[in-house]
């Protein structure tokens, strides 16, 4: 796939052939800011798909079944649910706005017909639970039909209300609200494999709560020092491994990953595994550093792996690894020799995440332009596509994009200079089972299949 | 004072405020750049302090960066209490274009950055590639203090303001940059003390600017979030336009 200019890929193999499916969301040219999406997220069968925004609101999709008639039809995501999240708040104390915007949704497994989900702003957490209700009872005996009390006295004779059917409503409510945890701002929750646990991590402190219990978090890791002048460092994304409940890895602006084994300690300060990538030397420059923060840190499914996202690359490592990563993918090297440029309008802090496909094969992850690329683990090979409403024909293939970084442009081809440094593609989510990949590209959400699915 | 028509590694279309640079040679100074990058990273940290509330990860990378070039500078034994005007250089060489610092050994096509507007979204400090948070930088565009189309005198007082900034951080040591972590928790960060420490010829700059920030308690009442002319007032502040 990689170097296939401006054609589209061979089909066979592992390859994959992107199409567009859906995109939701406004079609005009100014974007409220309430409506940016800040966090993509399937549950954990992909028949929801959730994304919060800038707003505080949260809208889950989900999954039409299948047709049979039209067997080659996937199936769509259509609204199932909108509520809002969070509101924005004040803190009187230190005079300060705390947004609404919804950082992050993390899905619980799913135990009874409810579903639930944690959604975080900077400051809280907040678990709400998705129920249906397509059902209502009738013939009560001490209301009439439309809720007004009867008189006891008229009442002559009783009977057994029944159940009728009626449209469904999907109900959101906030069962639990965990509050008062975090001085500095929320940038990570995970949910724990006990299903009973879960942490949340600010840019200083990482606190385990019990999902029952809202007036009582731990502390596991705390980096602030004892004086503030002294900080130079710190955490930027943290997860529970997929497996193992004793273990999680915290990332940090420096470029490293900690492992960290609750079983040691109560406070998780010290490392059990420390990774960090040697600095080469030759490319060193005064932006290493902040091109180095990682932005966002993912397990594989297996757990075997784990992946990180700085500004240019995304690095594959093995657990038991610590000196370097196993693979290096790189995003958009072009822009390496334009660091200043986006240092100067801020662009170099921008938080990309990335994301897994089902098997461990495949990772994803955003960059500018409305561009995202892919990377086969197994095939070695790259693709970069692009999110627009230009290729938004049902079912179009998406041709694979190709940026060049000097010399002649070739036809297709766009040069560094004229990306849009505005249209990025920050949060991305890939299905936990099947070839469909969703895309958030400012306020609008792209879904994307694969055709040999 | 400098002639011009000497020769340029790169086309330069622009008038005679530009045309100072052409006897510096090809590609400005590593120190020139060093300088540069400084500078910004100045305005950046101070603006970030300004407002609601600072990413704490922004703020520690730039501090992190400032430091790293001072402690370069320092290791390099420049700027001994030097300010600029001491190499007998225009003091347009300050400002030079942030797309300059990019620009490492490249073929012809790097090009020199034309800092008209409309020129693709890399070639300088544009506006409208400014991808910061409404919230966070609340910068006009006719005032961004980069762009190299500003006339001559502004540039010059500007100029004088990141001196100030500039010597006081040579003359206090290393922990200076610290004091801007300092009360993180519960400061509140009042733009107009930053600029009333600023703008006085008298010696306080970026740092005594900055204590007054841990200092200050907030007003009753009062909210961080600056009102937009205020805002201006200060942008304007900045460029002196």
């Amino acid at each position: 796939m990689a170097g296939a200019g401006g054609g589209g890929c061979p089909a066979g193999g592992n390859d994959f052939q992107w199409c567009f499916s859906q995109v939701k969301g406004a079609v005009d040219e100014d974007v409220a800011e309430a409506d940016i999406i800040s966090t993509v997220e399937f549950n954990y069968s992909g028949d929801l798909l959730a994304t919060g925004d800038k707003g505080g609101r949260v809208v889950i999709f989900q999954r039409e079944q299948e047709n049979k008639s039209r067997p080659h039809s996937r199936g769509e995501y259509n609204v199932y649910s909108t509520f809002q999240s969070h509101e924005p708040e004040f803190d009187y104390l230190k005079s300060l706005e705390i947004e609404e915007k919804i950082n992050k949704i993390r899905w619980l497994p799913q135990q009874n017909a409810a579903h639930f989900l944690l959604s975080t702003n900077d400051k809280t957490i907040k678990l709400w639970k998705i129920s249906e209700r397509d059902k209502r009872a009738e013939g009560y005996n001490l209301k009439d039909e439309d809720g007004r009390l009867r008189d006891p006295f008229r009442i002559t004779a009783l009977r057994v209300p029944i159940l009728k059917p009626m449209d469904l409503m999907v109900e959101a409510s906030p069962r639990r609200i965990f509050a008062n945890a975090h001085t500095y701002h929320i940038n990570s929750i995970s949910v724990n494999s006990d299903h009973e646990t879960y942490l949340s991590a600010d840019d200083l402190r990482i606190n385990l709560w019990h999902l029952e219990i809202t007036d009582r978090s731990f502390n596991i890791v705390d980096i602030k020092p004892a004086n503030m002048e002294e900080l130079t460092e710190v955490i930027t994304a943290a997860e529970f491994h997929p497996h193992q409940c004793n273990v999680f890895v915290y990332s940090s602006s420096k470029g490293t990953i900690r492992l960290c084994d609750m079983r040691s300690s109560a406070l998780c300060d010290r490392h059990s595994k420390f990774f960090e990538e040697p600095e080469d030397p030759s490319s060193r420059s005064f932006f290493s550093e902040i091109i180095s923060s990682i932005s966002d840190v993912k397990f594989s499914h297996s757990g075997r792996y784990m992946m990180t996202r700085d500004y240019l690359s995304v690095k594959v490592w093995d657990l038991n690894m610590e000196n370097r990563p196993v693979e290096t993918h790189q995003v958009h090297e072009y822009l390496r020799s334009k660091l200043c440029s986006l240092y100067e309008n801020d662009c170099i802090f921008d938080k990309f995440e990335c994301c897994w496909n089902g098997s461990d094969s495949a990772i994803m992850t955003g960059s500018y332009n409305n561009f995202f690329r892919m990377f086969d683990r197994n095939a070695r090979r790259d693709v970069t596509l692009e999110a627009s409403r230009e290729n938004s024909k049902p079912r179009a293939s998406l041709k694979p994009r190709k940026v060049c970084t000097g010399g002649k442009r070739k036809k297709d081809e766009i040069s560094v200079d004229s990306l849009d440094f505005n249209k990025k593609i920050l949060h991305t989510a890939w299905h936990p089972m099947e070839n469909i990949i969703a895309v958030a590209a400012t306020n609008n959400l792209y879904i994307f299949q694969d055709k040999i699915n | 004072m400098f002639a011009r028509g000497l020769k340029r590694k790169c086309v330069d279309q622009e008038d005679d405020g530009e045309g100072a640079l052409a006897g510096f040679g090809t590609i400005p100074s590593y120190s020139l750049q060093r300088q540069s990058l400084l500078d910004m990273s100045l305005v950046k940290l101070q603006l970030c302090h300004m407002l609601v509330e600072p990413n704490l990860c922004r703020s520690v990378l730039i501090a992190n960066t400032v430091r790293q070039i001072q402690e370069e500078m320092t290791r390099d034994g420049v700027g001994q209490g030097a300010a600029p005007q001491s190499t007998g250089r225009a003091p347009l060489d300050r400002l030079v274009s942030t797309e300059i610092l990019c620009r490492t050994v490249r073929g012809p096509e790097a090009g020199c950055p034309v800092p008209d507007l409309g020129d693709g979204p890399l070639q300088g400090p544009l506006p409208e590639i400014c991808t910061v948070d409404a919230a966070e930088v609340p910068r006009s565009p006719q005032s961004n203090p980069w762009e190299m189309d500003s006339p001559r005198e502004s540039r010059g007082s500007f100029q004088k303001s990141l001196d100030q900034i500039f010597e006081t951080l040579e003359h206090k040591n290393h922990s200076s940059m610290e004091d801007l972590f300092s009360d993180m928790d519960s400061s509140y960060y009042d733009l107009d003390t930053v600029l009333t420490g600023m703008m006085t010829s008298a010696k306080p700059g970026l740092c005594d600017g900055l204590e007054g920030f841990a200092a200050a308690a907030p007003p009753p009442g009062s909210t961080c979030k600056s009102d937009l002319a205020e805002v201006d007032h200060v942008v304007e502040i900045l460029v002196e336009t």
